[in-house]
């Protein structure tokens, strides 16, 4: 989709009409982006076992379309679950590299979006927003599984916002 | 357990342990202040003696000083002892003991990390949980954190 989706809406836009094959080319497209978000699960800490909890029968992430991946190359979503260390940096920013655009990210529990309560370590990245961009924050200490669910809703209402012409973030980060 | 025992033998064995003392007793486990350059003597002996196991080793910074303390165990017996040593603060240097326990690696190494303290003799002296170039010992006292791109 690559090529269509980075040249059609430019191509597009100075025909007659072509604003309307661009708003429902988006329509259908961040619908099907916002309910199939795959998630790289990504838990350094207690945060973990909140977001394992969410994907488990009694919350059910599936029912959203969020269905958890083990490698970066099937993924759009990256849950940042848990205190992210100096060390492990470099290895979020290569994962988070690995990933297909668009690749959108969710910020888990106050270790991930501050510090949190290792503000003042030696060994703590303060906020995963140093290393990668994050489109939702989840407060919490950890959050609990309601509290991921309306996350990934706020991510999925953002996404239904997109539209190709600025071709997700990959113009904006880039 | 007699720690005063331990003591009288060490002191017997190797001359320039006068210095050696029974320091505190926490707990039911006798603490036995050794001076640094006998310690690796010490612990050969002790483990002849039966402590058979090195349940931790782990080091402190006192501000004038640095202390390594070593928590021994002899299973058959159930008799447990503390060995510390004092450090130099300055250059902190202590003979390893990881020929005679295996389990001391990954303890020095943490030691050598986070406080700085020296073992010569140990196989493998680098970094355990520190990034590697990492400057400067976090676990000492006088520690100040250089912010860097990820505060």
């Amino acid at each position: 989709m690559g090529i269509l989706l980075d040249e059609a809406p430019y191509i597009l836009e100075n025909f007659p009409g072509g604003g309307i094959v661009i708003t429902s080319a988006d329509w259908f497209i961040n619908w099907s982006r916002a309910n199939s978000l795959w998630p790289l699960t990504f838990g350094l800490a207690c945060c973990a076992f909140e977001m394992i909890s969410a994907n488990m029968s009694k919350y059910d992430l599936d029912r959203f379309g969020v269905f958890p991946r083990p490698t970066p190359r099937q993924a759009d979503l990256i849950f940042v679950a848990g205190t992210l260390t100096k060390k492990m940096a470099p290895r979020l920013k290569k994962l988070y590299d690995q990933m297909g655009e668009p690749k959108y990210v969710i910020s888990m529990g106050s270790c991930s979006n501050t510090g949190g309560p290792f503000y003042d370590s030696y060994a703590v990245v303060k906020g995963v927003d140093k290393v990668i961009p994050v489109d939702v924050y989840v407060a919490g200490c950890p959050p609990r599984p309601e509290n991921l669910i309306e996350g990934i809703k706020k991510l999925q209402e953002k996404i239904k916002k997109d539209t190709i012409k600025n071709n997700g973030r990959a113009k904006i980060f880039k | 357990m007699d720690a005063q025992k331990y003591l009288n033998e060490i002191k017997g064995r190797f001359p320039g342990t006068a210095d050696a003392a029974l320091e505190r007793i926490k707990d039911g486990v006798p603490a036995l202040l050794c001076p640094a350059p006998f310690l690796f003597e010490i612990v050969k002996y002790l483990k002849a003696e039966g402590f058979n196991y090195l349940m931790d080793l782990c080091a402190t910074d006192y501000r004038d000083s640095l202390e390594v303390i070593y928590h021994f165990c002899a299973l058959e017996t159930n008799v447990k002892l503390t060995v510390k040593v004092r450090l130099d603060r300055e250059k902190p240097e202590l003979a390893s003991i990881t020929p005679l326990y295996p389990g001391a690696d990954w303890q020095e190494r943490e030691a050598f990390d986070l406080l700085g303290i020296n073992f010569p003799g140990h196989p493998d002296l680098k970094n355990l949980l520190l990034p590697c170039g990492w400057e400067g010992h976090p676990l000492r006292k006088d520690y100040s954190r250089k912010p860097d791109q990820y505060d």
